[in-house]
């Protein structure tokens, strides 16, 4: 008889090539790769210099995301002279390298982690390597993805392998069910409260439990993206039949007897019964509010309707500097009702909450509102299908009427790369990952919240709790 | 990649935790096709004040850490977001090791693969090595890699912990790819294996 595995011995033990140590380093295997233009033009000058080859281009699917601008009519030009050379860049490796490329102008272009799902480009039982921290998405649809540097990228597109560390594992089980208002964002945020913003570093996240079992696909994409605000260098869950449902349609997922063979693999992607996490995690989510940032890391988050902590409670020294900091930076004192914060833009983006399901519980709030006058309100849609989406269900006339601007998509000023970039001082109220010091802007304040709840932040013109609208089913 | 086996130099606390790598090297600085300039992006927002003059306050900015060859840093850094550009502009200014209790997953081998040490040691150890290296008169220390032992100026030697595999690269300066690639033979046959037994892949 053979041990009972973990879903994560069973993706490292099916992809190892060969052990390099008795240390638990081994040759792994790489599925598929997706790029974009920012981290991967020193990996292709790489290869250049050296002379290599790409080991297998139709691994790789290439997408211009991070860099492009979101304006509401579309060009082919970047406005600025380091984009414009990414892009051309990127154009002239995935030409000379074989690599497809979702170019600025392609109806499928977006963020790269919302393509890739929604082409199929990832399914169940891969493991998924990219450029980019929020690789981790993939684990919504039971494939094991995490990010890497652009050295790693160099190896991967020379070899299809890395060297890799197995991670210790952690089973997080999140039980209930969630109340009205409160989404798969809020349960991230609450397990990052929870364990903190390196509780599960050196770790594989498997999530389980009702609470999972219940979302939506794309719901759960939310939740393992933002796994590795916790430190987890990836996060996933036993692929189940949303996900064979979800699948089903995408451009690229097999085909007729292929797609049943594909399936009958898929249904024993799960833990085995008695197999043994390094750590195990608990969260029950039955009570759980809609949560916000208060602070300048993804830890720093409480219940909307809570107070600004005092940094005076907090008995570690390091964490209650790093409080003081944040608090100082953040431009709040202790003691203050969150929904009190006025914000000056609210954001609605990013490869964490940009897809349909996310426009749609935007839409519900805002319709027959408006965005309150001294807000300035931006959707960037996920990806150009989802744009092209929203706009066929009605909801792009929802927000145009109700004061938001309707852009392009690309990872805008979730990380500010292109040109929507916050001022100092400027508050917003964000459905991104990251509320570092300068993320979105130097000397700008961004608190994190799901879609809905930035889409009530943005009509009231401060942190509010979306349970105090009457929400259309 | 340049070797590591001794190195000597001064030390700089950052003892903050969780500093992420858009702090490390913010956006402005990612627009290149190259690894060009990253010094200059470094910690910008906290080396340089609004003026464009360096911001005396900054730990590296102060003559005993100007020339800083090490970092010793607080819980966690590196979290964010995978740029390597964080560690390239480490690299461009004199850094070539970090010690601190934990780094983020993705910005630890980034430092690996740019031939930066990441030293992992306990709490205690990292009070006691902050204590003696924030005082400017005993601020230079020895990183001792095929020892694996960091020496302070108060005598104080602290054994730490590494992965062989890691080791051994970093001493040799090993180019990770090349070694790989003597792999191929197995990779092809893993490979044609493994697709064979997903043919829907």
């Amino acid at each position: 008889m053979n041990n009972p595995r973990t879903l994560y011995q069973k993706h490292i033990d099916s992809h190892t090539v060969c052990a390099l140590d008795d240390q638990g380093h081994v040759l792994l295997y790489i599925d598929r790769q997706v790029a974009n233009e920012y981290t991967s033009p020193q990996a292709f000058s790489g290869l250049r210099e050296a002379g290599r080859q790409v080991w297998r281009p139709s691994a790789t699917l290439a997408v211009v995301d991070h860099v492009n601008p979101t304006a509401p009519i579309r060009i082919a030009t970047m406005p600025d002279a380091g984009g414009a050379r990414q892009v051309s860049y990127f154009q002239e490796n995935c030409r000379d390298f074989g690599i497809e490329l979702f170019d600025i102008l392609d109806k499928r272009q977006g963020i790269e982690h919302v393509v890739a799902p929604e082409q199929g480009f990832i399914l169940p039982g891969m493991v998924v390597a990219a450029g980019d921290s929020h690789t981790t998405t993939y684990g919504a649809l039971g494939a094991f993805g995490f990010g890497i540097g652009t050295s790693e990228i160099e190896h991967l597109l020379a070899s299809q392998t890395l060297v890799y560390k197995r991670l210790k594992s952690m089973r997080v089980s999140v039980n209930g069910s969630l109340g009205a208002g409160v989404t798969s964002k809020d349960i991230i945020m609450a397990l990052i409260e929870k364990i903190g913003a390196s509780g599960a570093t050196g770790y594989a996240i498997e999530f389980a439990g009702p609470a999972i079992n219940d979302l939506s696909v794309e719901a759960r994409m939310t939740i393992c993206n933002m796994a590795v605000e916790a430190g987890a260098r990836g996060a996933f869950m036993a692929p189940d039949d949303k996900v064979f449902a979800y699948l089903r349609s995408k451009p690229r997922a097999p085909q007729n007897e292929m797609w049943e063979q594909a399936v009958a693999r898929w249904r024993g992607l799960h833990s085995d019964e008695g197999a043994l996490f390094d750590s195990e995690v608990t969260l029950d989510v039955g009570a759980l509010e809609p949560m916000v940032t208060w602070g300048t890391s993804p830890d720093q988050v409480a219940p909307v309707g809570s107070h600004v902590p005092d940094p005076a409670t907090q008995p570690d020294l390091i964490l209650r500097q790093g409080m003081q900091r944040a608090l100082d930076y953040m431009g709040l004192e202790p003691g203050m009702p969150l929904c009190d914060v006025m914000i000056s833009h609210a954001f609605i983006g990013s490869c964490t909450n940009a897809r349909i399901e996310d426009l749609r519980d935007v839409a519900r709030v805002v319709r027959g509102k408006r965005v309150a006058a001294h807000v300035r309100a931006m959707i960037v849609p996920g990806s150009t299908l989802v744009r092209n989406q929203a706009e066929e269900e009605g909801l792009a006339q929802i927000f145009l009427d109700a004061g938001f601007e309707w852009r392009q998509s690309g990872c805008s000023m979730c990380l500010a790369m292109n040109d929507d970039v916050l001022a100092p001082g400027d508050r917003c109220a964000s459905s991104t990952n990251r509320n570092f010091e300068g993320r979105q802007g130097a000397g700008a304040r961004t608190h994190l919240m799901s879609p809905a709840m930035v889409a009530a932040a943005a009509i009231t013109g401060h942190l509010t709790d979306v349970r105090s609208f009457a929400l259309e089913a | 990649m340049q070797p590591f086996t001794l190195v000597t130099g001064s030390a700089a606390p950052l003892l903050a935790s969780n500093i992420d790598t858009d702090v490390i090297m913010p956006k402005q600085f990612l627009k290149g096709i190259d690894r060009k300039g990253l010094d200059r992006g470094l910690f910008f927002d906290l080396r340089f004040l609004e003026s464009g003059e360096p911001n005396p306050q900054f730990i590296l900015n102060q003559p005993a850490w100007n020339d800083a060859a090490f970092l010793v840093v607080g819980p966690n850094f590196g979290c964010g977001s995978s740029r390597e550009h964080a560690v390239w502009g480490l690299k461009q200014v004199g850094i070539r090791a970090l010690i601190g209790t934990s780094f983020a997953g993705i910005f630890y081998d980034n430092c690996q693969r740019n031939g930066v040490l990441a030293i992992q040691v306990s709490e205690a150890q990292l009070r006691q090595i902050a204590a003696v290296i924030s005082n400017a008169q005993t601020a230079k220390i020895n990183v001792n890699l095929p020892e694996q032992i960091i020496e302070l100026a108060d005598g104080a030697v602290i054994h730490f912990e590494i992965d062989q595999l890691r080791k051994q690269s970093l001493l040799l300066g090993l180019d990770a790819i090349g070694t790989t690639l003597q792999r191929a033979e197995e990779i092809r046959s893993f490979e044609s294996r493994y697709l064979a037994e997903n043919p829907w892949l």
